[in-house]
């Protein structure tokens, strides 16, 4: 029960923060058909400005202020980069952002070299939250999924409640109409870039300092986002919330889980030895096949259910 | 202007141009015969299979795909099982029929993963790609009894039977001929390929898949054919790989893998069928060349790539095509003092920011341990200081003042130029 309680919230918090990354990634989509390759580098991005901010002026300024930094960057990206290549279509759109994210991994290398940085959780989140029977609960863990929760209302109230998410969600299916009524469609095309990056950028910030800030962070959470967005269904944002959490509780589970199909067969009372056929596939243990198991989930949605858990249209 | 259509048995171009394609291949060796240059044309030779077969998926048929190091690298991986058994002399095969196993397995993976990834086109289609390769490169790591671990699965290429009792693959220019051998078989299979009704309605795919669909073919299916096809000789590739280096490693199927042949088919070109090719030659001159000279390759290659999709998607072989009318009208010497002057200005360019690049690498990586001074350019430069970067500022601002006028210069040149020639082709 405690395993299953702490490997539970474990995963719902890393499911936030796989949420936060691929939200900024599905409204960027949706509404401009790009997919940014260069997401998981504005995450990047995101902790390493926090850890420059947070040296001079404390954690909780570079939580605000990193996010905007990226969401510039972004915005310039759109303005100066993606806008040339759009009349081309969207596989060069694809393929700017593809060699975007080596430019930013380079930059990183550049300025902070090329080993982790001491970027540390704030003091004042550095204590147990509480504890359950025996395992305690780190508060910066609360404090993670409390602003993802925050940043999903925020969302949620600025697409359905203001004037900008009107906007918005009309330029999504009805570009020239929304055009023709006045509105600067690239303009709002810039701040969706920069916000969805700013998104990411937010989640580097508090991502950072949970997990560690290195060159190599971009890589190892880019190609699970993208994951995430195909298997909630490419451009829906509860699709997006519903496979985060999905994909971050099996992953916190199965690393957790030491059984194999041999351990399977002899609580049915059979034994597999290393004479069976197939030892090498019946011997793996969940736990192994952990860094795998998003990416067997993706296969399988898209041979039986191709449009994602909640995705409206077949791509 | 109308063309038609004339039955020509005998296309002279087409030999004199494969003729010399073989006569290239088969003299290099007589100008370059050091052992590193044998090596590094045995590379490129694979790395020109692998970005051809790679283009026939992104060029031909539209579909952009990061995980096509899968097939190349379950080749390899299979290609270097088979020879071991050679060696171990379990099984008869000759070595020179190898890349055979290799692209049969590739053209395997195709079936089974194609299956899966060209139930989509376009942007999804790219993701889900990312996705299996990411899913087999993780595999690598799982089943080290196939994958060989960390470490790989290393082999001997000097197994089985003599080919006509001489040629062992011991020595390196017997690689080069094998290699070459196959690059050519299977350039000319692959432009043969580009003839067939097939190829010709993967680019009908590529361009409408509604008219596609509307005339009669399946785009689903045309895409999972091209792709077993294109696994097919990325799998040769592989084979030919393992045979070159005798080592087969995780980093074969991996993601790094995947992105580099895009990047260089890219900056190649992917609209023309030589495009890759060069991308292939370049590939030569960044990975093993600067990679040797500079830490900073990888920011040269991004920016490089990053420029090419913005200024010029066609790459290096639209660049050449473009050249194509002007040349034909033997005007092409009207432009030349243009060009020469913004190659000048992207020559000062590239000495300010390289050296930029340099100092900052430095500072960030060695300065601390062996101090602010750095040789550059045979020049002592303390990157603690601020007039090296002033200088760098200046260098930088001249050579962009110098390229918006070469600029300018080039686009009232070109537009002067082909002006005339379009005017006199009407007449």
């Amino acid at each position: 029960m405690e395993f299953f309680l702490i490997s539970l919230l474990n995963g719902v918090s890393y499911g936030l923060l796989l949420f936060m990354l691929s939200s900024g990634l599905t409204l960027i989509f949706s509404m401009m058909g790009v997919l940014n390759f260069a997401h998981a580098s504005f995450y990047m991005l995101g902790a390493y400005f926090a850890y420059q901010t947070s040296l001079a002026v404390g954690f909780w300024w570079a939580l605000l202020i990193a996010p905007l930094a990226v969401g510039v960057v972004g915005a310039v990206v759109e303005r100066f980069m993606l806008r040339r290549v759009h009349k081309f279509g969207h596989v060069p759109e694809l393929l700017l952002t593809f060699g975007l994210a080596y430019l930013i991994e380079e930059f990183v290398h550049l300025i902070w070299g090329r080993s982790s940085v001491d970027y540390k959780v704030p003091a004042a989140l550095d204590h147990p939250l509480f504890t359950l029977y025996s395992t305690t609960f780190p508060a910066y863990r609360g404090f993670m999924m409390l602003v993802a929760l925050l940043m999903l209302l925020a969302i949620y109230l600025l697409l359905k409640r203001t004037r900008i998410g009107l906007v918005i969600q009309a330029s999504l299916t009805h570009p020239d109409t929304v055009e023709a009524l006045g509105h600067n469609v690239p303009r709002v095309f810039m701040l969706v870039f920069g916000g969805g990056c700013a998104l990411a950028g937010l989640a580097g910030v508090i991502g950072g300092n949970a997990f560690v800030t290195e060159p190599g962070m971009a890589a190892a959470v880019g190609s699970i986002v993208f994951v995430v967005a195909v298997v909630g269904g490419m451009g829906s944002l509860a699709g997006a919330f519903l496979a985060s959490l999905l994909i971050g509780v099996i992953q916190t589970f199965a690393v957790a889980l030491d059984y194999s199909f041999v351990t399977l067969a002899a609580g049915m009372g059979m034994s597999i030895t290393p004479q069976t056929p197939l030892y090498v596939l019946w011997k793996l243990t969940i736990a192994q096949v952990a860094p795998i198991l998003p990416y067997l989930f993706l296969v399988l949605i898209l041979i039986f259910r191709p449009r994602g858990l909640l995705g409206t249209r077949e791509g | 202007m109308s063309t038609t259509v004339r039955f020509t048995p005998l296309n002279p171009a087409r030999w004199v141009i494969w003729s010399g394609f073989a006569l290239v291949l088969i003299a290099l060796p007589l100008a370059f015969h050091q052992g590193f240059a044998l090596t590094l044309m045995c590379q490129i030779g694979t790395i020109m299979i692998f970005s051809l077969s790679f283009n026939m998926l992104l060029g031909q048929a539209g579909m952009l795909s990061f995980g096509h190091a899968v097939y190349s690298g379950l080749g390899a991986y299979i290609a270097v099982h088979v020879l071991n058994m050679i060696d171990k002399g379990t099984l008869m095969f000759p070595v020179t029929l190898l890349p055979l196993v290799g692209g049969l397995a590739g053209a395997f993976f195709g079936v089974l993963f194609g299956y899966v990834t060209t139930k989509k086109s376009g942007t999804p289609f790219a993701m889900i790609t990312l996705g299996i390769g990411e899913l087999v490169g993780a595999m690598a790591l799982m089943f080290p009894d196939f994958f060989g671990g960390e470490g790989g699965v290393s082999t001997n290429r000097v197994a089985g039977k003599a080919l006509l009792g001489l040629i062992t693959y011991g020595p390196q220019i017997q690689v080069y001929y094998l290699v070459a051998a196959w690059l050519f078989i299977c350039t000319a299979a692959m432009y043969a390929y580009t003839q067939t009704p097939l190829g010709r309605i993967a680019n009908a795919v590529r361009d409408n898949p509604e008219r596609a669909e509307f005339i009669g073919y399946e785009t689903q299916r045309v895409r999972y054919l091209v792709l077993i096809i294109s696994g097919f000789f990325a799998g040769v590739s592989g084979a030919l790989g393992a045979i070159n280096f005798e080592i087969v490693s995780s980093e074969n199927v991996s993601a790094i893998r995947s992105g580099t042949v895009l990047l260089f088919t890219f900056i190649g070109g992917v609209g023309f069928f030589f495009g890759p090719m060069i991308g292939a030659v370049l590939f030569g001159l960044f990975i093993v060349v600067l990679a040797t000279i500079t830490k900073a390759w990888l920011l040269y290659l991004g920016l490089f790539f990053v420029l090419m999709v913005m200024y010029c998607p066609g790459g290096i072989a639209g660049l050449i095509m473009m050249q194509m009318p002007l040349l034909r009208a033997r005007r092409f010497k009207e432009m030349l003092p243009s060009y020469a002057l913004g190659v000048a200005a992207a020559a000062v360019l590239l000495l300010a920011l390289s050296a930029a690049a340099e100092m900052l690498y430095y500072h960030a990586l060695e300065a601390s341990a062996s101090g602010p001074t750095m040789v550059l350019f045979g020049m002592n430069v303390n990157v603690a200081s601020f007039t090296p970067w002033l200088v760098l500022l200046a260098i930088a601002g001249a050579g962009f003042a110098l390229l918006g006028l070469a600029r300018r210069k080039v686009t009232e040149c070109w537009n002067r130029v082909m002006g005339e020639i379009m005017a006199g082709g009407l007449q």
